[in-house]
């Protein structure tokens, strides 16, 4: 049934649905509702899960490790500032081959404060060994938070997933989301087996233990194995997801007007939306535009994204955050996904909307009219931004 | 009451922490972790913060524990037991799990008062059940003996080291044991590897009490005290009788001074023996610092007295 809520609303009824052994969650904006709308369950009898009000997210992510190790399905949320504390040990969760799903509500990172979106803290996680999906609207945010706990639970896999939604504008925006029945979701979900849990008290197991050079290097590499899963799982997932409910999420991202296109923008997040609006557009007027929109970022799908935009000409890359002194994180893996062949598009790339500053339909246009005279490797070109 | 046989019963039964361990000879660890987890008779999961313990007892692939056992980090032993105790709850809630299981942390002072405050904290105010110990050395011993706010007034470490203008630690150390007992958890108590019997007992009534239990327990550290490598248990116990560390308990709010030694040692006696205080013994200006370090010790003895006096006398009236 559709139904009219905000991003946050969506993820929590998802997370309802799952109903987690343990949510361990600390407030911070804009994150703070999903926290506030869990408490409600629980404390209203309609979750059996064991909520752990911490006092930091740093200790968010620790219990979820405990817990996640002890044996529970567990789940966190956070964003920014907060991601940043959890991130020393989100490494950790991924090395323990934990499978912790948790919603980011994309806000930027200090300095200066800013409560506003941009994916500054989901590049700050980026190399942490979580694998991490972005979403286009509260519906993707809901639906990709099932699929995250199916993926992250997958044996082989076996690793925290982050599900990125932009704060403010998908998180409080209220839109039409169609929540799958409380039955069909957790059918989907399914049960979980955990691997070695520390509450299996007549088998202990030693977790986290102390890896010199003659160790270290071999377990980071099973980490590697993990990710090397995902792409396999993450289509499989999707087309059981298609089957339970008619819903069609295939591939590692959507492409949008791709075929024929001569001009494409690359982007994550809700941004999407908007560019979506300016793809029809300048089709309408004839123009050979497309879009490509990210949904799984980590681990990042070389080949299908190269695949992907092979025939297109001009590639405007749109990075929502800075990584001082290099291109934006999104813009490096796209020219790494065209190193090795013949035919690459011109990458151009973009930084837009640090600190939540709107990125409108008309600018996206100026960028798809602008991207055929402006050369490749000519360093960073700002979106909305006064010089 | 355990007593050093059914201890040592236990040990033979079930040997949680197994011999093979790389914690240095003369170590008290190892002495104050058995005896802790040989007094618990139901199953239990432990989970270690960063430091000696941990670095000596889980070199992959090997592993010296016999029960379940994580670390993850320094600062969030509290956080990551208190997450396996809601796991525990959740499972256990859901109809998953059907067992009696005891929940145990341990750390180090460093990772107790210093960067694990906070999540002990948090911890202790959320109230869940769990024993946490601090096995105090009193100092960043597995870093290489940096000072923490445990390290005794005047004492050298590598960063409070006996310098011409400064000499040793300029502060007095924090009084950890009070600031958890100002969180009115069920069950707090100072305990010395120096006498095991009490600990053990210490630990029993602990584990009687439902939610958070916090064990501050000296144990000597040779290497860093700067004292002969087998003494641990005579330097800690001349702690105990210099009054230094007083064995004590705060159950439901009581204190209670479990051992009142019948004369006054001065607490010079202690220091002596230890190479870290060295230097007080060699200037007039460490006279006037042994003088401090003295009055420090008595004051905080005396308010100790006054706070069992106060807690037990609240008794005697409502009787």
């Amino acid at each position: 049934m559709r139904k009219v809520m905000t991003g946050h609303k969506a993820v929590a009824e998802a997370m309802r649905q799952i109903e987690p052994d343990v949510v361990a969650v600390y407030p911070i904006t804009p994150q703070s509702e999903i926290a506030e709308y869990y408490a409600d369950y629980v404390h209203n009898g309609r979750v059996r899960t064991e909520l752990v009000p911490v006092e930091s997210e740093h200790s968010a992510m620790s219990a979820c490790v405990g817990a996640a190790a002890a044996g529970g399905r567990v789940m966190t949320a956070t964003a920014s500032q907060g991601l940043a504390l959890m991130v020393e040990i989100l490494y950790i969760a991924s090395s323990m081959r934990l499978p912790i799903v948790m919603a980011l509500a994309n806000r930027a990172l200090s300095g200066p404060i800013n409560i506003h979106c941009d994916h500054s803290d989901a590049y700050l996680a980026r190399d942490a060994g979580a694998v991490q999906i972005f979403t286009e609207s509260a519906q993707e945010a809901y639906d990709y938070t099932l699929i995250a706990q199916r993926l992250a639970e997958r044996k082989g896999v076996s690793l925290p997933v982050i599900v990125n939604l932009d704060g403010f504008t998908l998180t409080h925006s209220v839109q039409v989301v169609e929540p799958l029945k409380d039955e069909v979701a957790k059918r989907f979900v399914g049960t979980y087996t955990p691997n070695y849990p520390l509450l299996d008290v007549e088998h202990p197991s030693t977790w986290g233990p102390f890896a010199m050079p003659d160790y270290y290097f071999e377990l980071k590499r099973a980490q590697v194995a993990g990710m090397e899963a995902v792409p396999e799982a993450f289509l499989e997932i999707q087309k059981a997801y298609e089957e339970e409910t008619g819903r069609k999420y295939q591939g590692y991202f959507e492409p949008y007007r791709l075929e024929d296109a001569e001009r494409a923008l690359v982007v994550m997040g809700s941004t999407a939306g908007t560019a979506k609006v300016v793809v029809d557009k300048l089709r309408d007027a004839g123009e050979k535009v497309g879009l490509l929109k990210m949904w799984m970022y980590r681990p990042f799908p070389y080949a299908a994204v190269a695949e992907a935009l092979a025939g297109v000409k001009q590639v405007a890359v749109l990075d929502r955050a800075l990584s001082f002194g290099a291109y934006g994180a999104l813009y490096t893996d796209l020219a790494a996904a065209f190193v090795h062949r013949d035919q690459a598009p011109a990458l151009v790339n973009y930084i837009y909307g640090l600190g939540g500053r709107d990125t409108t339909p008309e600018q996206l246009t100026q960028v798809f009219e602008e991207m055929s005279s402006v050369k490749p490797d000519q360093g960073l070109h700002y979106i909305g931004l006064r010089e | 009451m355990p007593n050093i046989k059914t201890l040592a019963a236990r040990q033979e039964k079930q040997v949680r922490l197994t011999p093979g361990h790389s914690l240095c000879a003369g170590c008290a660890e190892p002495m104050v972790v058995r005896t802790v987890l040989n007094t618990i008779e139901d199953p239990v999961v432990v989970a270690n913060a960063t430091g000696c313990l941990e670095v000596a007892t889980s070199r992959y692939p090997g592993t010296a524990w016999n029960v379940p056992w994580i670390h993850s980090a320094f600062e969030n032993v509290a956080a990551t037991i208190t997450g396996v105790e809601a796991a525990y709850k959740g499972l256990t809630r859901m109809g998953k799990l059907n067992r009696r299981i005891r929940f145990i942390a341990f750390a180090g002072d460093g990772g107790t008062y210093d960067i694990g405050l906070q999540s002990l904290s948090g911890a202790l105010e959320r109230g869940h059940d769990f024993l946490y110990v601090c096995i105090n050395n009193e100092a960043y011993m597995n870093t290489g003996v940096q000072r923490s706010s445990a390290t005794p007034m005047c004492a050298s470490a590598t960063t409070s080291p006996v310098g011409e203008e400064i000499p040793g630690k300029p502060q007095d150390r924090k009084d950890l044991t009070a600031i958890v007992a100002a969180h009115h958890v069920p069950f707090v108590a100072q305990a010395s590897v120096s006498n095991l019997i009490d600990l053990a007992n210490k630990v029993e009534r602990a584990m009687s009490y439902d939610g958070p239990k916090f064990l501050n327990v000296l144990a000597t550290c040779p290497l860093g005290w700067r004292t002969q490598r087998d003494t641990a248990i005579p330097v800690a116990k001349l702690a105990v009788e210099t009054r230094y560390w007083p064995l004590y308990e705060v159950a439901e709010g009581r204190y209670k001074v479990n051992y009142k030694p019948k004369k006054h040692v001065p607490v010079e006696e202690w220091l002596k023996i230890q190479g870290r205080f060295r230097h007080l013994f060699k200037t007039p200006e460490g006279k006037q610092r042994l003088e401090a370090f003295q009055a420090a010790v008595d004051r905080h003895w005396e308010d100790l007295l006054k706070k069992e006096k106060w807690t037990q006398e609240g008794d005697a009236d409502e009787a």
